[in-house]
């Protein structure tokens, strides 16, 4: 007699669930409706995995890229068809955009309906096909293991990003037989993590040879997770050279070391942008020659030498072409230059006159900011929360506009994963659900969203979320009563003529978190910023403040768009003249 | 204010694919959606098992957008290859074009005798009408096409253009 080994059936809902386990997943974002019903259902019996009900779609998918990027784990968000999944493309495309591992499943209507215009059916593989990594339409239950699996893998491993699993509501109910997978790997996407050995001995020699290096550092770093974030601060320290980084990569090296010039591109330092520009090598380390970063193409870094290490083949000689690419994972490849560079006894070089002209350039203090004894100076703001709270190594968050810029600018971050904001998409909304999210990844840290008041209107209902589930985040609202970036532009651009930008008609934001549970404070005048702060932080549980700062300021320094890094303009009185078509045409 | 324009190169890529649902779209929409150009595109499933299609775009573009078509097709997670036959050196391009003459009289036999000259073949024959096939590299194609017009074409159909690389070796 043969004994036949039955494999248990299970339906499509709970083999999700099962692999989810499987795969170590503990918090899921996400919202129901009709086409996910069947996955609620066995998530009730799973209290396993921490579903966390947002209040909005796009919500879910901030939040998860919030937990993803404090966590370093992949951000797992459960939505349904047509409006779930149309809601949660800006963050799909927002993860996409700042390489955010983060799985995205969605519900479908059932097989047989699709292409039938059903109710609430939207073509979620064709929406999502180009703001994602990869994504899937799953017709089987029986494939459903194996998907996820390699969705997983897929989002998390190379350079990360999203993926959407589109699963049709039928084949959550139909039955299969259920393997564990264990979370092994589809060997068809393998990228490549080791450096090219003669690349890697090419740029060291390149290294040996720099008169005037810069190591230029993004999110990539951060990415590629903390231990090489430790590796980029021994490569610095090996080489002597001055460290820069993109938005992204803030907290890879601590601003704290003498060797740190701040954030370089459109609002970085004077530093960092001069340094660039008069560098005779630039290391390009996980980033990615953003628009923000170079500016005007033809001026940038004009008599470097450039090294670019990044993960994707695809990031390289895109916008400025490099000498030398070398791909593969950024701390991977450090790791290895420091071993050629410490096999061939290389030592901190005697840079003296490289260091003494970025001296010269740094006396400029170039983000010091005009005092007020009547108004709240938003840097001022920003500084004091950063004195109040550095000690506690608070995760902070942004929305999009002058106050995250002046946040990169004046707060400073001695390790990774602690800064989160929305770079590549650049997406008002963003901070609050990110904050949610990566409260929920580190219960115990203190978060803040740095916010402006019309930003925090995009998702300002996710203050519910916070008070559900008892998260005590907070919101520290830079409110000029302006949207201050667009403002600061048309100002800049457009003669003063401020279109639709003033922030009109606000909300009493007190009354709005005491709604919500939360607690709120006004802080008005400038001698009440500290109390404020200090209030804010002793108070248990979530809490918004409202601090009212100038309405006008502007946030300098700035390269306007389209102009070289030796053009920037430091204070108000060097912006002359109007801007012409050219200028204007560019983001 | 003016848009400038870049000079452009002629490249065709040999892509191996997984044959998977959707990897068309992915392709296509990869061209679109970051304004690259396709010339033309042909795919088949090529391997014994069904699972691998050979797809082989003609496209243009300077050479540093050629560049990164190669890279964004290689990022693909379905795409297993991405070979440059423009780069590699040698290859054999073909194309098949079936083009429809009507008419009687003079342009009738005309067209007969340029067929005869560009090696297109008879598939189809009324009193008034020709079908001819003709393969060939893309320019003989584009050459017997023209002068059809001119003799009564009324309809055409191309193929796009499948191409090999030269000898022994495999892309
Ligand atoms: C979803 C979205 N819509 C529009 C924009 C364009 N935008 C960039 S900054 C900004 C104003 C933000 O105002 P606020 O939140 O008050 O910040 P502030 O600049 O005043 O600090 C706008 C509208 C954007 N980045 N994201
Ligand atoms: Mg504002």
């Amino acid at each position: 007699m043969i004994m036949e080994l039955k494999v248990a059936e299970k339906s499509g809902a709970e083999i999700l669930v099962q692999t989810l386990l499987d795969l170590g997943v503990d918090t899921v974002f996400g919202y129901p409706g009709g086409a996910v019903l069947p996955i609620y259902d066995a998530l009730y019996d799973h209290p396993k995995i921490k579903h966390i009900l947002v209040r909005h779609e796009q919500a879910a998918t901030h939040a998860a890229e919030g937990y993803a990027r404090s966590t370093g784990k992949p951000g797992v968000v459960l939505v349904t068809s047509g409006p779930g999944a149309t809601n949660a493309v800006t963050g799909i495309t927002d993860a996409l955009m700042d390489s955010i591992p983060m799985v995205v499943i969605t519900g479908q209507v059932a097989t047989n309906l699709i292409g039938s215009d059903a109710f609430q059916e939207a073509d979620t593989v064709g929406i999502t096909r180009h703001c994602t990594k990869h994504n899937y339409l799953v017709k089987q239950p029986s494939d459903l293991a194996g998907v996820l699996t390699e969705a997983f893998h897929i989002a998390t491993q190379g350079r990360p990003g999203p993926v959407v699993v589109d699963i049709p509501k039928n084949v959550q109910v139909a039955e299969a037989e259920f393997r564990s997978h264990n979370g092994k790997i589809n060997p068809r996407y393998q990228p490549q993590i080791d450096g090219d050995f003669k690349a890697i001995n090419e740029a060291a020699e390149m290294i040996m040879q720099a008169k005037a290096p810069i190591l230029y550092t993004g999110g990539g770093i951060i990415n590629s997770g903390p231990n090489a974030s430790e590796t980029l601060c021994q490569l610095a320290e090996l080489t002597g050279a001055p460290v820069t980084s993109t938005l992204m990569g803030l907290g890879a090296f601590p601003a704290s070391s003498e060797q740190w010039l701040g954030m370089l591109g459109m609002h970085g330092t004077f530093e960092a942008n001069m340094a660039m520009n008069r560098a005779d090598l630039v290391v390009c380390l996980g980033a990615r020659f953003d628009d923000r970063i170079t500016g005007r193409i033809d001026a940038f870094s004009p008599n470097s030498k450039k090294i670019h290490v990044d993960i994707d083949r695809s990031s390289v000689n895109k916008t400025i072409r490099v000498d030398l690419p070398v791909i593969g994972d950024v701390g991977r490849v450090m790791e290895q230059l420091l071993a050629v560079l410490k096999g061939r006894k290389f030592n901190a070089p005697d840079y003296e006159e490289w260091w003494a002209r970025i001296k010269g350039w740094r006396a400029t203090n170039c983000l010091a900011y005009p005092e007020s004894k009547t108004e709240i100076m938003p840097q001022e703001a920003i500084r004091k929360l950063w004195e109040a709270t550095h000690e506690r190594s608070p995760i902070i968050t942004t929305e999009v506009g002058q106050h995250q810029m002046w946040a990169a600018q004046h707060f400073d971050f001695e390790k990774p994963n602690k800064w989160l904001t929305s770079g590549g998409l650049g997406t008002m909304g963003y901070g609050l659900p990110a904050a949610i999210g990566a409260q929920l990844g580190d219960p115990d840290a203190l978060v803040i969203d740095i916010a402006g008041e019309a930003s925090i209107q995009m998702n300002i209902q996710e203050l519910g979320t916070a008070s559900q589930y008892r998260l005590p985040v907070k919101i520290f609202i830079l409110n000029n009563e302006y949207m201050g970036m667009v403002r600061q532009w048309q100002e800049l651009t457009y003669e003063s003529r401020y279109s639709n930008s003033y922030s009109d008609s606000l909300p009493d934001f007190i009354k709005l978190a005491e709604s919500y549970g939360w607690t709120g404070i006004l802080i008005e005048d400038p001698s009440d910023l500290e109390t404020g702060i200090k209030k804010m932080i002793e108070t248990d549980g979530p809490v918004l403040v409202d601090c009212r700062v100038a309405k006008l300021a502007n946030c300098f320094p700035m390269i306007p768009s389209g102009a070289a890094h030796t053009d920037m303009l430091l204070t108000p009185e060097d912006v002359k003249g109007t801007m012409d078509d050219n200028a204007k045409a560019l983001v | 204010m003016h848009i400038k324009e870049e000079k452009v190169e002629r490249h065709v890529l040999a892509v191996l694919v997984d044959n998977e649902a959707g990897i068309l779209a992915r392709i296509a929409g990869m061209f679109t959606a970051r304004g690259y150009n396709i010339e033309s595109l042909t795919v088949a499933d090529i391997s014994a098992d069904h699972a691998i299609s050979r797809i082989t775009i003609a496209t243009n573009g300077p050479p540093h957008v050629i560049e990164q078509i190669i890279a964004q097709l290689d990022r693909l997670v379905p795409v297993h290859s991405v070979r440059d036959l423009t780069e590699a050196g040698p290859h054999v391009q073909r194309e098949l074009a079936l083009v429809k003459v009507s008419g009687k009289g003079e342009n009738r036999i005309e067209a007969m005798r340029l067929a005869d000259v560009y090696r297109a073949r008879v598939v189809d024959a009324t009193t008034e009408s020709f079908v001819f096939e003709i393969t060939g590299a893309p320019d003989k194609i584009q050459t017997f096409v023209g002068l059809m017009r001119e003799v009564g074409l009324v309809e055409v159909g191309r193929t796009g253009v499948v191409a090999i690389g030269r000898g022994p070796d495999v892309a």
